[in-house]
């Protein structure tokens, strides 16, 4: 039961990039088109989830003082893992992704998970927050990069969706459209998480 | 060489700006650009930091990295382990030099060594092939110019206090959609200098 929770518990209430606004950077970054979404969140789920689970296997060995520098050592390990992956199997999406794939070592999230729960839980618990908070990453950078696609392109997944009519909204898959899809994104999960805070106490 | 160099730096201040146009460094974009005073003391942190990890990243490439072959699998961590250490070392200093300014980064002074401006700065110089000047220059140009966005956005969310703003919106939206305006006006820059 509690490891339900643990899972779900990153898919809404906090999940990382809605409510936590946390690990902002790759999110805004290569949200252009819906693939680069899903490879991303794949990506860091897989660095996430690892990376939680070995953290939770060395909780008891590892020093609380030189702590942080040994997450870092692990989470480091596992993107150079997922970055030689890519690298070869998947060489169009890599040179997309740029060095935001390196750049998952940096990630807020893994780091605050490992520190935050991993270290605290055993490894079912932490395995099942890992891939929780790795989910929730993932859907909400897919969304955002839906939306951006859709509007920017007209495309969705690449294959075209809008009419002829449709003019594209290029700014939408510029830098500004990152910021404003985010913020208005960001604004609309607050009203709805509201509303039903709201419906709950009245019942 | 000298325009190269001014190419660099106007090209990550202004044009390529790294937290406006690149993406990197949102978390203390968001979480310490509430005050101008903080933010600046940030940014010149941060441009410390980036401009000794230029150097220490140039030469731990092509003199350790390189040379041993070592370069694809030891790249990402040694990168992280030479940025931890050195954020511990500004940490000590900032400390003894002004314990207030300490105070005031709070958690956020080593949280650099996981702002990915610096890691992202790090990175961008052996992919980009620059010799140790144009390092320095691309560190320092980030950092001005993730100084000159904190800076920025601080000055309106000072003023954005006073606004009224949507319910939904307050907290984090809010500034997202400020930082989009900001984005905007900075891709008026956009052919300031030759790409590349």
């Amino acid at each position: 039961m509690q490891i339900i929770k643990d899972f779900v518990n990153g898919l809404w209430n906090e999940n990382p990039i809605f409510r936590m606004v946390i690990g902002i950077c790759s999110a805004l970054a290569v949200t252009t088109a819906a693939n680069n979404g899903i490879a991303m969140g794949l990506a860091l789920t897989f660095v996430l989830t690892c990376s939680s689970i070995l953290v939770s296997l060395l909780r008891n060995v590892i020093p609380s003082k030189v702590r942080i520098p040994c997450y870092i050592i692990v989470v480091a390990t596992f993107t150079t893992v997922v970055d030689l992956f890519m690298k070869a199997y998947f060489p169009a999406l890599y040179e997309v992704l740029g060095i935001f794939i390196p750049l998952i070592v940096v990630n807020c999230i893994v780091l605050a998970r490992a520190e935050a729960f991993a270290s605290k839980v055993g490894v079912a618990r932490a395995t099942a927050d890992a891939l929780g908070m790795g989910l929730g990453y993932t859907w909400a950078i897919t969304l955002i990069s839906m939306i951006r696609e859709l509007l920017g392109a007209g495309t969705l997944f690449g294959y075209q969706v809008m009419g002829d009519g449709f003019t594209p909204w290029i700014s939408a898959i510029l830098p500004p459209g990152a910021f404003i899809v985010m913020g208005i994104l960001v604004g609309l999960i607050n009203m709805i998480n509201r509303k039903t805070v709201k419906d709950t106490d009245c019942h | 060489m000298a325009k190269e160099l001014f190419f660099i730096i106007v090209g990550s201040v202004f044009v390529n700006n790294f937290v406006l146009s690149r993406f990197l460094g949102q978390c203390p974009f968001l979480g310490v650009s509430g005050k101008t005073e903080t933010a600046v003391g940030m940014g010149m942190a941060t441009t410390f930091v980036l401009t000794m990890t230029a150097v220490a990243a140039y030469f731990l490439q092509n003199y350790v990295l390189a040379p041993f072959g070592l370069e694809p699998f030891l790249q990402i961590v040694s990168f992280i382990l030479v940025i931890a250490s050195l954020v511990q070392l500004v940490e000590m200093v900032v400390l003894k030099i002004s314990p207030a300014l300490y105070n005031a980064f709070g958690i956020f002074l080593p949280l650099i060594t996981t702002n990915c401006i610096v890691m992202g700065a790090a990175l961008l110089i052996p992919m980009n092939n620059y010799n140790l000047i144009k390092s320095i220059a691309l560190g320092l140009g980030a950092g001005i110019g993730f100084t000159l966005a904190l800076a920025l956005m601080s000055g309106i969310r000072e003023d954005l206090e006073f606004a009224d703003v949507p319910e939904a919106l307050r907290g984090p939206a809010i500034v997202f959609i400020t930082a989009g305006l900001l984005s905007m006006i900075f891709m008026g820059f956009t052919g300031l200098v030759p790409l590349g």
